[in-house]
């Protein structure tokens, strides 16, 4: 089954505010094995210029993976979850996401295409604090494999 | 996970195009990916459950690109200290990183230089990830802002 071309372009509106907690950034920061204490001590984040503890580089996506759900899991779409791969992920950031940040995001679906027989997703998310502040931009690549109805191996 | 490494925080103008950054060696067991689906929210069973892996048609239980993501991007946050430098980051992920449930787990070994000095203190670090024999990350590039 191929997906519907007619998604690309499609936004979808901002989510429900999500509240960067401290605690979430430490929990994320163990799980990743990283030390680091601008991620704990915000004495110490104070003294690289932060305002509170800032999250690591990869923490967008707790945010914004939730909120590409919107059109990956929407059955008019046609993707095969169970088929799915991460293809590439990219993230530009404007200032690094902190405890205390209550962030939204806006999805946009950047591309649809079928390459040697897998279809692939592009999507991006622009997240912003709710004042609308701009934070950082996601760029995800899903791939579902051999899903695209031309042969495939 | 762990890892070892040793570093001091570099400046602008002490760097050059090709200048390497310090290795870091950092060990994937079964735990570690069960911890970042909690902490991430990614429960997709392909990273902790054999048998669905196996039902994908993956070999056995693989990492999360995500945590692979997560682990190569300190080769750049240890090397500059504060990861709030990172003005972009992205990876392609070429090759699966397989967990075996063992003690051993997966090592993944990696490499980084910096590729080019841009304007406004800028600075392009390429990095490769590998496990093994396999390049597990391909266009893995960060780019950062240093003092």
């Amino acid at each position: 089954m191929s997906l519907d071309p007619s998604f690309i372009g499609r936004t979808y509106p901002a989510v429900a505010v999500y509240e960067v907690g401290r605690e979430k950034i430490r929990e994320f920061a163990d799980a990743i094995g990283d030390p680091n204490p601008v991620y704990r001590d915000r004495d110490v984040a104070r003294s690289a210029g932060h305002l509170d503890v800032i999250a690591p580089p990869t923490f967008p996506i707790v945010i914004t993976a939730r909120i590409a759900e919107q059109v990956i899991f929407d059955p008019d779409l046609g993707l095969d979850y169970t088929r799915v791969v991460h293809g590439q992920q990219r993230f530009v950031v404007t200032r690094p996401m902190r405890a205390g940040d209550r962030l939204t995001g806006v999805l946009t679906v950047d591309n649809i295409q079928a390459a040697a027989g897998n279809d692939l997703i592009s999507t991006r998310v622009d997240v912003t604090t709710e004042d609308g502040e701009q934070v950082v931009t996601a760029y995800s690549m899903l791939v579902a494999r051999g899903t695209s109805g031309v042969s495939s191996k | 996970m762990t890892t070892a490494h040793g570093c001091a925080a570099p400046d602008y103008d002490s760097v050059d195009e090709g200048t390497e950054l310090p290795q870091i060696d950092i060990r994937i067991r079964r735990a570690d990916l069960v911890r970042y689906s909690g902490a991430s929210g990614d429960f997709n069973v392909i990273h902790w459950n054999e048998r669905a892996a196996r039902a994908a048609g993956l070999p056995d239980v693989i990492a999360h690109g995500m945590l692979t993501m997560a682990i190569t991007a300190r080769i750049v946050t240890d090397w500059v200290g504060d990861p709030g430098a990172v003005a972009e980051y992205a990876v392609r992920f070429s090759r699966p990183v397989i967990v075996p449930d063992d003690e051993d787990g997966a090592e993944i070994v990696i490499t980084a230089r910096v590729a080019k000095k841009l304007p406004h203190h800028r600075v392009r670090v390429d990095i490769v990830a590998r496990c093994g024999a396999d390049k597990v990350l391909s266009m893995a590039r960060a780019f950062v802002v240093l003092p």
